[in-house]
């Protein structure tokens, strides 16, 4: 359990080369150079503290890599999300959790220049091997983005575009009761249930986001990814997402990107804790908000930075 | 001063108007504590000292030069004598043009009259005090305003508001220079159509099936009464046009599909820059490569599968215009759909991947219902270019006004026969050639409705995204 790589007094290779640039470059005072920078901390990370495997392992994922053409954005990345969790991925703007959650159901492939290494199993089955078809896999794994992007049809059918791409009703009563369903559990089918012919870009920015829950979860996927669902809604709008995403968690394993601490100790059971492309630590929601094991993690809950 | 002078003296007048103003300006503001203190930036000070400057005597100019032949003419002929009328049987025009040529060119004035040789100094003398006027007043209205203004600058002149007030008016004027055009365009064509559906009835006109425009045009001449019937040259042109847009439109939207969607950047940067070469070709030289190559090869085509024993084939076809149309406004299509495609956010793209949608249920079932309105637009501009396009069909289609859907038989247009009509020496007074303006305007009329209906399936269909 306790994986302690950081060792000040026995720095890396790489933390080796910064401090000696930093000292070719800068006259600083000794004791300045004694306290190292959460970058150059965040530099020298090369295994991830905490707990970040796990036993019944619904998505499992060792030695990801992720290269924006030159640029790695996510460094050796090991984690294991298990069934029916809700995994929350916090850090700082730009440490590669988003890029990290796009890899989880292959939607990087949109992107020509970006390249993804390693390994990332969902049920045993690596998703990144050149003969599966990514069509059935996004079916399993769903994705709610940051932004509300409700097709420019109607309500009625943003929800059934799912189930009609893939053929999963043969009967227009069966696609009705789809629809249905999916609007009741994701909140809105009594706001809804009067006007689902018109257009779903009408609704309010909550409403949009419901709708577009409720548009992944008409596909029953096994695994829902969201990526700052909540970023772009007022309180009440995120209270009932947060809301939702207890009840789903119940059926569905969920990975979830938040900038909102509360949000991540308010609705995950697993946190992890990203810093700079870097896994930092992965442990139970409870214990990274009050006693984080690593002190990356304890700056950023308690706001030292960020 | 000669007029073109005179401009570049009002617009020097305004580059000096504008230095003095500004340094006025500044010079002032260094007694109230700097430029801040100031209601305008030191720019608009001599802006507005130019403008002053330059409009007031600009326009003095314009409207003395659009009014000073008109008086001096007038002024001229009301000194001559009254045998001078009688002479050119009351026809003042020409005897103002004898005058004047007298007037320009002193060596053919010896066999005029004196009375026109007095008139022709008289002229001589009027114009240069005109044009001395003219320079006079022009100047010492650039130089009067702009000292006015010059006079009033201080730190509370609301100069910044006022120029911009101008430019403001500039822009309006600008914008309402094409609406004015197009009115003006529509309206002398309707007064001519009047003229010529009193003299041929629009019945005739709009549902009559033979095209034939040849008739006499003097009493003396032979010839037939012609016949104005519209029907046969609203055939070709549709003909021809469909025959274009069925071959642009599938191969335009397909082309922008693959650019957008599926093709890497490099293969994109090939083909784009390639297709808007194929725009820029001058239309006769498509009109060659369709007379010359397209239409004898469909017409051998014809004649080798024997299609002959049915249909008439000529050597010059529809087909053959339409196919090549067709391949001219594939750029119109395909690069204003690429442009609408790719204004499609990627969010939608996104949110229809991550469901598991294929790539062609996003384009076709996302991609292209949000970007409907640009493809329908992209759509209707090759169709008014292939209404609308003349030297193709003159070279390839023909000019026999054949009342036919033979695609592969020689027919005409309406463009076409506008230029037949209007080509060489005609009186405008004939039907012969009022028919044109008469085609003219039925032209207009159905781009116009086109367009309207086009708007009104878009705003039906379209799923708009925000």
């Amino acid at each position: 359990m306790q994986d302690t790589v950081i060792e000040s007094k026995a720095p890396t290779a790489k933390t080796v080369q910064v401090e000696r640039t930093k000292k070719t470059t800068k006259t600083e005072s000794n004791a300045m150079n004694a306290k190292r920078s959460p970058t150059e901390i965040a530099e020298s990370i090369t295994e991830t503290v905490g707990k970040p495997l796990a036993q019944n392992a619904k998505l499992a994922m060792r030695n990801v890599n992720v290269h924006y053409d030159q640029k790695q954005a996510v460094f050796d990345v090991n984690l294991d999300i298990a069934e029916n969790q809700v995994v929350a991925l916090i850090g700082p703007s730009g440490c590669g959790k988003s890029t990290f959650l796009r890899c989880l159901n292959r939607m990087n492939d949109t992107i020509d220049i970006c390249r993804v290494e390693g390994s990332i199993q969902l049920d045993g089955m690596d998703i990144y091997d050149s003969k599966l078809d990514v069509v059935p896999l996004r079916a399993r794994v769903g994705m709610v983005f940051q932004k509300p992007n409700p097709f420019p049809k109607s309500i009625y059918d943003n929800v059934a575009y799912g189930p009609r791409i893939h053929g999963l009703v043969n009967r227009r009563a069966d696609l009705d009761d789809v629809v249905e369903s999916s609007l009741r559990k994701a909140g809105l089918w009594e706001e809804v249930k009067d006007r689902l012919e018109s257009p779903g870009t009408g609704l309010s920015g909550g409403q949009q986001q419901r709708l577009c829950i409720a548009r992944t979860i008409a596909v029953s996927p096994e695994v829902i990814l969201m990526d700052e669902p909540c970023s772009a809604l007022d309180p009440i709008a995120t209270a009932k997402i947060e809301e939702l995403i207890a009840e789903l968690s119940q059926n569905f394993t969920i990975a979830i990107v938040t900038h909102s601490m509360q949000q991540a100790a308010r609705v995950s059971n697993r946190t992890a804790y990203f810093h700079l492309g870097r896994l930092v630590e992965v442990n139970e929601t409870e214990k990274v908000f009050t006693n984080p094991d690593h002190e990356l993690t304890e700056a950023y809950i308690t706001g030292r930075f960020g | 001063m000669e007029s073109s002078v005179l401009v570049i003296a009002i617009f020097v007048l305004g580059i000096i108007a504008f230095v003095v103003g500004r340094s006025r300006s500044v010079a002032i503001s260094q007694n109230v504590g700097g430029i801040r203190f100031l209601n305008s930036l030191p720019f608009y000070y001599g802006a507005l000292t130019a403008l002053w400057c330059a409009i007031p005597s600009f326009l003095v100019f314009a409207v003395w030069s659009l009014f000073d032949d008109a008086i001096i003419r007038s002024a001229i002929i009301a000194t001559l004598p009254a045998e001078a009328a009688e002479s050119v049987g009351g026809n003042l025009n020409l005897l103002f043009n004898q005058i004047y040529n007298v007037s320009v060119d002193a060596a053919g004035s010896e066999s005029a009259p004196d009375y026109m040789v007095a008139a022709a100094q008289h002229l001589h003398s009027m114009q240069s005090i005109s044009r001395w006027a003219l320079t006079g007043l022009v100047l010492a209205c650039a130089l009067g305003t702009s000292i006015v203004v010059w006079s009033r600058i201080n730190p509370q002149l609301k100069a910044r508001y006022q120029v911009e007030r101008v430019f403001r008016s500039f822009l309006f004027l600008c914008s309402s220079l094409a609406i004015l055009t197009t009115i003006g365009i529509v309206v002398s064509v309707l007064f001519e159509s009047i003229r010529f559906f009193a003299m041929v009835s629009p019945i005739d006109f709009l549902f009559g099936l033979e095209w034939s425009p040849q008739m006499a045009i003097r009493a003396d001449q032979e010839g037939s009464s012609g016949s104005f019937g519209a029907i046969p040259l609203f055939t070709g042109t549709l003909l021809i046009a469909l025959i274009a847009l069925i071959i642009a439109v599938p191969c335009g939207l397909m082309t922008a599909i693959f650019l957008s969607e599926y093709a890497s950047s490099r293969i994109r940067d090939i083909i784009k820059p390639m297709l808007e070469v194929l725009a820029g070709i001058p239309t006769v030289v498509y009109g060659f490569f369709a007379a010359l190559t397209v239409a004898p090869f469909i017409r051998d085509m014809g004649l080798s599968i024997g299609l002959d024993q049915w249909l008439p084939i000529s050597s010059e076809s529809a087909l053959a215009a339409g196919l090549v149309m067709g391949v001219m406004i594939i750029p119109f299509v395909s690069s204003l759909s690429d442009d609408v495609i790719n204004a499609v956010p990627q969010s939608l793209r996104d949110g229809a991947l991550g469901l598991g949608s294929t790539r062609s249920e996003v384009i076709k079932q996302v991609v292209i219902p949000a970007a409907l309105p640009g493809i329908v637009g992209g759509v209707l501009l090759a169709a008014s270019r292939a209404i609308g396009e003349t030297m193709i069909v003159v070279m390839a289609a023909g000019l026999a006004a054949n009342l036919t859907l033979n695609p592969l038989d020689s027919v005409t247009t309406v463009t076409v026969q506008i230029v037949t009509l209007l080509v060489g020496d005609q009186e405008f007074d004939s039907p012969k050639t009022l028919a044109a303006f008469a085609l003219g305007l039925m032209l207009f009329l159905v781009t116009l409705s086109l367009n309207y209906f086009a708007l009104h399936i878009v705003k039906k269909y379209r799923e708009q995204y925000d």
